[in-house]
C-alpha cells in the first residue's frame, strides 16, 4: 500500500502499521497502513461498518488491535491506556458530562493534568472563546442546543493543546446549515492551532471540504487514498467512484463499453472480461443529435430533467441499466433539453476512467 | 394511546382500595380510636409529652435511628460494588448475581433471620469455623446483640439498594466514562469525578429507602437484637401485647408514621428531581 505523505524530513504525527482488528470471525479493520503529517487534517470516510470508527478507537486507545502498531509521534502506544496518550477527543454524541457546567466540562483535562486555577480559567476563556461560547460558562448541557453542545465538546478537546485530535462523526447529530457552518469553524480553529485531526466520517461532502486527505474505508481495509480531488477525479475503483458523490459506471470490457461502443480513457484498464467506465456527470456534455461520431460519444434519448438549482440534470437513456447523468451548469444562453430529445452524450480522455472493478 | 384521568383513576382503583381498606382506615381507626381512650386534646397532649419524654421511648427512637444508620451504610458499601458488578455483568453471570440478590426476596424474613442464626450462633457455623481454624480460643458473640442486628438487617435490606442503584449505574452513558478516560482520567478519577456523580441520585435513593424501611424493622432485631437493642416497632409491639396500652402505641406508631412519610417526601422530591438531571 503507498504510504504518501510520509516523505520528507518530517517525522509524521501519527503513524498506523498493518493495523488489524478481529471481532471473533470478523476482521473489522484489516492492515491498516497510515502515515499522518503534523498539522494534516485527514479523514476516515467509509460506509458504516467500514471499519473506520474502530480504527480511530485502536489510534485512541480504546480498543487493543490484535496485530499491528500505532506510533504517535514517534512513539509506540499500541498497547498504551488512552490517558496516557494526550489526544484531544470530540464524540459522536458530544459526550458532555451531564453533571458538570460548560466551564468545568472544558476544564475537565486541565484538572487531570492538574493545573494551577489561573491557568485553567484562563485557558478555558480562551478556549470558549474560540469557539465563541463566552458567557455559556455556568450552563449545563441540558440547557445547550445540539450546535452549542457541539462547540463545548469542541472546547473540551483542544483546550489542553494537543497535537493531535480526533473526531468521530462530529457533526452526524446537525442539521446542514449548523453542518456547514461548524466545517468551516473546526477548519479554521485547526488551521490556527496547526491541530493535526483524525476526522471519522460517512459524509462524503464533507470530507470533500474539510481534509487535506481522504483515507477511504470499506470492508476494513483503506481502499484509496490521497487529496480530495485526486480521490473524487480519480477513482481506482468503481467503489470509491461511486461512494463518493454522483458518478457514470457504465459496464466496459477492454476499450469499449455498452458493446461496441469505442472509449478511450487516459487513464486505467478495463479487463475484457468486465470493468467500468467511470465518469463524473458534470464532465459529460450533451449535444442534440442522433450520430455519435468518435470514441467517448454515446447517443441516446433524454428520459428525465431535473432541476437543481445552479445545475440542470439530465437522465440520459443510452441503452445501459442505468440511465448516464449529465449535469449542465444552469448558465445564461444554455438552452436547456426536454425528455425526448434526442442527445448525444460525450465526454473527454482525460475525464473518464476504466477501473477493472 | 394516552390514558384518560378516568382511564388512570379506574386501573389504579383496586390498588388504591385494597390500601384504604387494610392499611389507612385500620391505622386511622387503631389511632383515632386508641387516642380517643384518653379524653380531650389536653390529656392527648399530655400523655404525647409523658410518653415522647420517657427514657425507654427516647432511647427506643435513639436506637432505632442509629441502627438504621449504621445498616444503611453497610449496604451502601456492600451494595455499591455489588450493583457495579451487575451493570458490567453479562449472560449466565449476570443471570446468576441476579438471582442471589433477588431470591431471598421470596423467602419470609422469618426464615431468613434463622438462617442467620444457624451460622452466627454460639455453636454456629462461622464459630465452628474459626474455633477450627484456630483463629479464635473461644467462641465470639456475633448475635443477640448490635451486630447481630445489623448483620442479619443488611442482608434483608441490600436488595432494595442493588436493585435502585442498578438503575441509576445502567443509565450512565458508558460513552462518558471513556471520554473522561480519553481525556488523561486515571480510573480512580474517572469513577471519583464521573461515575460516582452521576451515581448519586442512585445512592441517595437507595439509602433512603433501605432507611426508612430499617427504622420499621421489627422480626429481625426482635430475634437478633440483645436486651439493648430495642427498635421502636418492638415497642409498640410490646405495648400492644404485654401493657395493653393501646394510646401510648398509637402516639408511638405516630411518631414512626411521621418520620417515614417525611423521609419518603425528601425520597420523592429526590427521585422526580434526577429525573431532569438525566442528559
Amino acid at each position: 500500500m503507498p504510504r504518501d505523505g510520509q516523505e520528507g524530513a518530517v517525522d509524521p504525527a501519527i503513524l498506523l502499521e498493518a493495523l488489524t482488528k478481529r471481532y471473533g470471525a470478523e476482521t473489522v479493520v484489516s492492515d491498516v497502513n497510515l502515515a499522518i503529517a503534523p498539522g494534516e487534517f485527514l479523514t476516515l470516510l467509509g460506509p458504516s461498518g467500514s471499519g473506520k470508527t474502530t480504527t480511530l478507537s485502536m489510534l485512541a486507545g480504546f480498543v487493543i488491535p490484535d496485530a499491528g502498531r500505532v506510533l504517535l509521534g514517534g512513539r509506540d502506544v499500541t498497547r498504551a491506556p488512552p490517558r496516557v496518550r494526550g489526544l484531544g477527543m470530540v464524540f459522536q454524541n458530544y459526550a458532555i458530562f451531564p453533571h458538570l457546567d460548560v466551564f468545568e466540562n472544558v476544564a475537565f483535562p486541565l484538572r487531570v493534568q492538574k493545573r494551577p486555577q489561573g491557568e485553567v480559567a484562563s485557558r478555558v476563556a480562551d478556549a470558549l472563546a474560540l469557539v465563541k461560547l463566552t458567557g455559556f460558562e455556568r450552563r449545563y448541557g441540558r440547557q445547550l442546543s445540539g450546535g452549542q453542545q457541539q462547540r463545548v465538546a469542541l472546547a473540551r478537546a483542544i483546550v489542553a493543546q494537543p497535537s493531535v485530535v480526533l473526531m468521530d462523526e462530529p457533526l452526524g447529530a446537525l442539521d446542514k446549515n449548523l453542518r456547514y457552518h461548524m466545517q468551516v469553524e473546526i477548519k479554521e480553529i485547526q488551521r490556527r492551532l496547526g491541530m493535526t485531526v483524525v476526522y471519522v466520517t460517512h459524509d462524503q461532502e464533507e470530507a470533500l471540504t474539510m481534509s487535506d486527505r481522504i483515507a477511504i474505508m470499506n470492508h476494513g481495509r483503506i481502499v484509496q487514498m490521497g487529496p480530495p480531488r485526486a480521490v473524487y477525479e480519480r477513482p481506482e475503483s468503481s467503489f470509491v467512484g461511486r461512494f463518493l458523490g454522483e458518478a457514470n459506471l457504465l459496464p466496459a470490457s477492454g476499450a469499449t463499453v455498452l458493446g461496441g461502443r469505442p472509449v478511450v480513457a487516459d487513464a486505467g484498464a478495463a479487463p475484457a472480461d468486465g470493468g467500468w467506465l467511470f465518469v463524473r456527470p458534470e464532465k459529460v456534455a450533451l449535444t442534440a443529435g442522433t450520430e455519435a461520431a468518435g470514441p467517448n460519444a454515446l447517443p441516446g434519448t433524454v428520459r428525465h430533467a431535473s432541476f437543481l438549482g445552479n445545475v440542470v440534470r439530465y437522465a440520459v437513456e443510452v441503452g445501459a441499466e442505468e440511465p448516464l447523468l449529465c449535469d449542465a451548469a444552469n448558465a445564461p444562453g444554455i438552452a436547456g433539453f426536454v425528455p425526448g430529445d434526442a442527445v448525444v452524450a460525450s465526454w473527454s480522455a482525460a475525464d473518464c476512467r476504466l477501473l477493472a472493478d | 394511546m394516552p390514558l384518560g384521568r378516568l382511564g388512570a383513576f379506574l386501573l389504579l382503583g383496586p390498588s388504591l382500595l385494597l390500601l384504604v381498606l387494610v392499611f389507612l382506615v385500620p391505622i386511622g381507626w387503631f389511632i383515632t380510636g386508641a387516642l380517643g381512650e384518653l379524653g380531650s386534646f389536653a390529656d392527648i397532649r399530655e400523655e404525647a409529652v409523658a410518653v415522647l419524654g420517657s427514657r425507654a421511648v427516647l432511647g427506643a427512637i435513639l436506637n432505632t435511628n442509629w441502627i438504621a444508620f449504621l445498616v444503611t451504610v453497610m449496604v451502601l458499601l456492600i451494595g455499591y460494588p455489588v450493583a457495579y458488578a451487575l451493570t458490567r455483568a453479562k449472560g449466565i453471570a449476570f443471570t446468576l448475581i441476579l438471582v442471589c440478590i433477588i431470591l431471598p426476596y421470596f423467602t419470609s424474613v422469618i426464615v431468613r433471620t434463622y438462617a442467620w442464626m444457624v451460622l452466627l450462633g454460639r455453636n454456629g457455623l462461622i464459630n465452628q469455623a474459626l474455633l477450627a481454624l484456630g483463629i479464635v480460643d473461644a467462641p465470639l458473640d456475633l448475635m443477640y446483640n448490635r451486630l447481630g442486628v445489623v448483620i442479619g438487617m443488611t442482608y434483608v435490606l441490600l436488595p432494595y439498594m442493588v436493585l435502585t442503584l442498578y438503575s441509576a449505574m445502567k443509565a450512565v452513558d458508558p460513552r462518558l466514562l471513556q471520554a473522561a478516560e480519553g481525556m488523561g482520567a486515571s480510573p480512580l478519577r474517572v469513577f471519583l469525578k464521573v461515575f460516582l456523580p452521576l451515581t448519586l441520585h442512585g445512592v441517595i435513593a437507595g439509602a433512603l429507602i433501605v432507611f426508612i424501611l430499617g427504622i420499621g424493622f421489627f422480626i429481625t432485631p426482635a430475634l437478633m437484637g440483645g436486651p439493648s437493642d430495642i427498635m421502636i416497632a418492638m415497642l409498640i409491639e410490646r405495648e400492644i401485647e404485654l401493657t395493653q396500652n393501646w394510646p401510648t402505641a398509637a402516639l408511638m406508631t405516630l411518631v414512626l408514621l411521621a418520620v417515614t412519610l417525611s423521609l419518603y417526601a425528601v425520597y420523592q422530591r429526590f427521585a422526580n428531581q434526577t429525573e431532569g438531571l438525566a442528559p
